[in-house]
């Protein structure tokens, strides 16, 4: 792999309120700080963040915000007020003693690009609480390992990052809906109202990642795999974790897919359980039932059990019909969209308090972390595929390269230095857009049906085909040249002799 | 891949397609599946039960059925579009179920039978592709990242020579016979008339009867599959190039497709009452009129199309030379004197 050293700029403004500048700062407000610090991904692969740190004192209007009662109005107060390019931070130094973070919560992570942090006494335990939040609200050492995950030596990437969902210019969402027992069961569910109200808003935020595009279907008959196995206790029917990756298959086989596009797709399934196995519930390992009952496959995408409630009277006739609660089901899908993506919230240390982001579905930040992840996946792997077309090109010599080739591999190279460039500075949007084109151009010109290797000639063919054809024809010259060779030496002998 | 055609070549497609229904079997949907076959076996007017690949004798098992999909069949399984599906580097109007979409964490299993020879496998009678080319291939693949590991399985005479010049990381192979041995056929069928099966596939595929989505079956297993004593050849397997050692590989990470999986424990909460969304970027509607064909392809201008003035060349080197050498020579040869009958 191609070696890449890039630099990750992240401009922080340190804003303390009133009653909160530690004692120990080196030089009056404002002024400018750098933190450096290396995250070293193999021995030719590094990247380096580089903090670029305002600090300064609250304006009066930040002030009046910062008084509001609680930290999720202050949020929002602050929010006009604020620098919003994206990768940009600002973090919001309260006193040790302010009443807008509840007790033993020293962080306050806002939805947009911003963080509540309570005093902590000396300016180096302040740093390193600013540290802390600003690897959580950009990047962290294993987020960029697991962008990079395929330079990482095998055994040292974290669980979190096998589930990374590889960088790509779109991705398909399809939604469908399961039902085995159509005789018992009419389902039907307004997936058109749902993703309109609750999908769209999501993937909005996310169009400045990538294209997507959304399916929906219902299928009849599609039974899962495995058997549950009936638990007298609960009077349910339980599908325990060991036997959830076997689910996939075979229904996986009925699950169709664009045929046009080669975007990876996200399948998110619905399943309705047959009368006879109702209720259905996923078992976890430690054999307790999953409170959203439904599961997911790392870059595949995720099932939800949807159970129906028994009719109150065993006489009810067939098939009954169910309206399925699109509202709470979009909750699970939504959440497992963003599990998908790699944005948990699960690892924070207890002291965080992280604001929910509503129906945007990510915060800001959280789309910042993706950017940044994403950003330096694409540098890697446009590094990565113009070396190994390099290497390709040394290896067959007389490869031709067909103008527009070429002008995609310029067009890479001066997308791929600009994106550094651009991160360099600081700029992520630009940073981004600027990874995506050197991705598409690379791509392209890798994968151009032209530079098939078997269409040029290796050089043992050439002997084979050659030969046959030349030595033949050869024979007589040679043999006429040495005659001519002999004849001149003989002319050349006989004047001396004939004198 | 099976790379021949022809009615006499009735086990190879046998093989492939047995090989096929056992992958199905264990999981793998056909999605993932690239079927390349010559496809001529089952409606070939020689064969007195049509519509039907068989390959025990007796005819037990039938394994051309309702869905099969074959992805590249007849005249389209050539040694080109092989390794355009191998490197991905296919024009951009092939379908999606004619690419292999794999990434850095796909594990791929190669199934190739048909003729094969010191270095090389015939591909339909008309060429073919020798065991550089293959290596070369799987090392693009590695390039891109287009697979996490590879197992590579050939049922042909000399099977093991194919595998020799592999040099990309993560690939183990297994091959029927040794350089300079016969892959054998299993057994004929009186009432169709040709040979069903190879022995080696045969014999593998008994192996994976027994193997089911869960089975905990190591690699070494497969290794131990079909001794010389029942295969007349000598098998073997080429594991230097894979990293993980042989006994923790599970045979269902190949043949079968078994998902990490991870329960969702966490949702997030959504507001229910929310009108329908406007979206912050309006699909731009374009407003177009329906363009009738003859528009859109303009034949006029490709009829009347000069032909384009190719640039000339000198000629190059080597044929310059050549040429100078034979004039020299019949004008040394002949005399000069010569010249002037021909001016």
């Amino acid at each position: 792999a191609a070696p890449v050293q890039v630099q990750l700029v992240v401009p922080i403004a340190v804003v303390f309120g009133p009653g909160s500048v530690p004692g120990d700062l080196p030089r009056p407000l404002p002024f400018r700080d750098v933190q450096e610090m290396e995250i070293s991904v193999n021995l030719r692969t590094s990247v380096t963040s580089h903090y670029e740190m305002l600090y300064r004192s609250t304006t009066a209007q930040e002030e009046a915000a910062l008084a509001a009662a609680t930290a999720r109005e202050a949020d929002a107060a602050l929010h006009p007020l604020q620098d919003a390019t994206l990768g940009s931070l600002t973090m919001y130094v309260v006193p040790e003693t302010s009443s807008l973070l509840p007790q033993g919560i020293n962080v306050y992570v806002g939805k947009h690009r911003s963080a509540l942090v309570r005093a902590g006494g000396s300016l180096a335990a302040l740093q390193a609480q600013l540290r802390e939040v600003t690897q959580v609200m950009s990047f962290t050492a294993s987020s960029i390992a697991a962008a990079l995950s395929d330079r990482v030596p095998d055994g040292q990437l974290s669980p979190n990052a096998r589930r990374y969902l590889k960088s790509s210019l779109g991705y398909e969402i399809t939604f469908s809906l399961l039902n085995p027992d159509p005789k018992s069961h009419t389902v039907d569910w307004d997936i058109e109202g749902a993703v309109n109200r609750y999908v769209k808003p999501v993937l909005d935020k996310l169009s400045l990642v990538a294209n997507f595009s959304v399916d929906s279907q219902i299928l009849y008959y599609a039974v899962l795999g495995v058997t549950p196995r009936y638990d007298k206790e609960s009077s349910s029917f339980l599908l325990s974790a060991h036997s959830l990756p076997h689910v996939i298959n075979p229904v996986e086989a009925r699950l169709g897919s664009s045929a046009a596009s080669l975007y990876p797709v996200l399948n998110f399934l619905l399943y309705v359980p047959e009368r006879s196995h109702s209720p259905l519930y996923i078992q976890d390992k430690d054999g307790a039932p999953v409170s959203t009952n439904a599961f997911h496959s790392p870059r595949w995408g995720g099932i939800m059990v949807y159970n129906v409630e028994a009719p109150a009277s065993p006489q009810a006739s067939l098939p009954l019909h169910v309206d399925v609660d699109v509202a709470r089901v979009m909750e699970v899908f939504l959440a497992q969209l963003r599990l998908l993506f790699g944005l948990s919230r699960e690892e924070l240390s207890p002291e965080f308090l992280l604001e929910s982001p509503g129906n945007e579905g990510l915060a800001d930040w959280e789309l910042d972390h993706l950017l940044w992840a994403h950003t330096v996946e694409n540098i890697a792997t446009v590094s990565t595929t113009l070396t190994s077309l390099a290497q390709l090109l040394d290896k067959i010599g007389n490869i031709v390269i067909k103008d527009d080739v070429a002008s995609e591999v310029y067009r890479a190279v001066a997308s791929v230095q600009s994106a550094v460039a651009k991160l360099a500075m600081g700029h992520l949007h630009s940073a981004f857009q600027a990874s995506k084109e050197a991705v598409t151009s690379s791509e392209r010109a890798f994968f151009d049906p032209s530079l098939l290797h078997l269409l040029y000639f290796p050089d043992d063919q050439k002997f084979a085909i050659y030969i046959p054809l030349f030595l033949p024809m050869a024979v007589p010259i040679l043999l006429s040249l040495a005659k001519i060779v002999r004849e001149t030496r003989q002319r050349k002998k006989e004047p001396t002799k004939m004198d | 891949v099976c790379t021949s055609r022809f009615w006499f070549n009735y086990r190879h497609v046998a093989n492939t397609l047995s090989v096929y229904r056992s992958v199905k079997r264990l999981g793998i949907p056909d999605s993932h599946i690239v079927l390349m076959l010559a496809d001529d076996m089952a409606c070939n007017p020689r064969n007195p039960k049509p519509a039907t690949v068989f390959s025990h004798k007796n005819m037990e098992l039938n394994v051309y059925g309702d869905d099969v999909e074959v992805d590249y069949r007849s005249y389209e399984v050539t040694v080109e579009n092989f390794l355009r599906v191998l490197t991905g580097r296919i024009p951009p109007s092939t379908p999606r179920s004619k690419r292999l979409l794999s990434d850095d964490r796909s594990n791929i299993l190669i199934y190739m039978t048909g003729h094969g020879g010191n270095g090389f496998l015939k591909f339909q009678d008309s060429e073919e592709i020798t065991n550089v080319e293959l290596a070369d291939a799987f090392e693009q693949m590695w390039q891109k990242r287009r697979y996490n590991e590879l197992l590579f399985i050939i049922d042909t005479c000399q099977g093991a020579s194919m595998y020799e010049r592999f040099y990309s990381p993560n690939i183990m192979a297994l091959a029927s016979s040794q350089v300079g041995e016969d892959s054998l056929s299993h057994q004929p069928d009186l009432g169709i008339g040709v040979h069903l099966m190879d022995r080696y596939t045969f014999y593998v595929l008994e192996f994976l009867e027994e193997i089911h989505p869960a089975s905990q079956t190591n690699m070494n297993d497969l290794f131990q599959v079909c001794p010389k004593s029942l295969c007349v050849s000598t098998p073997g397997h080429r594991t230097d190039l894979f990293q993980r050692d042989p006994q923790n590989v599970l045979i269902t990470d190949f043949f079968g497709s078994v998902r990490k999986v991870e329960i969702t424990t966490e949702t997030i909460s959504l507001d229910r009452n929310v009108a329908a969304f406007e979206s912050k970027f309006p699909e731009e509607e374009f407003a177009t009129e329906p363009l009738k064909y003859a528009e859109q392809l303009p034949v006029a201008q490709i009829i009347h199309q000069k032909p384009k003035q190719k640039d000339w060349h000198p000629p190059g080197g080597f044929i310059l030379g050549l040429w100078a050498l034979i004039i020299m020579v019949f004008f040394k040869t002949y005399g000069i004197k010569h010249m002037k009958h021909v001016f």
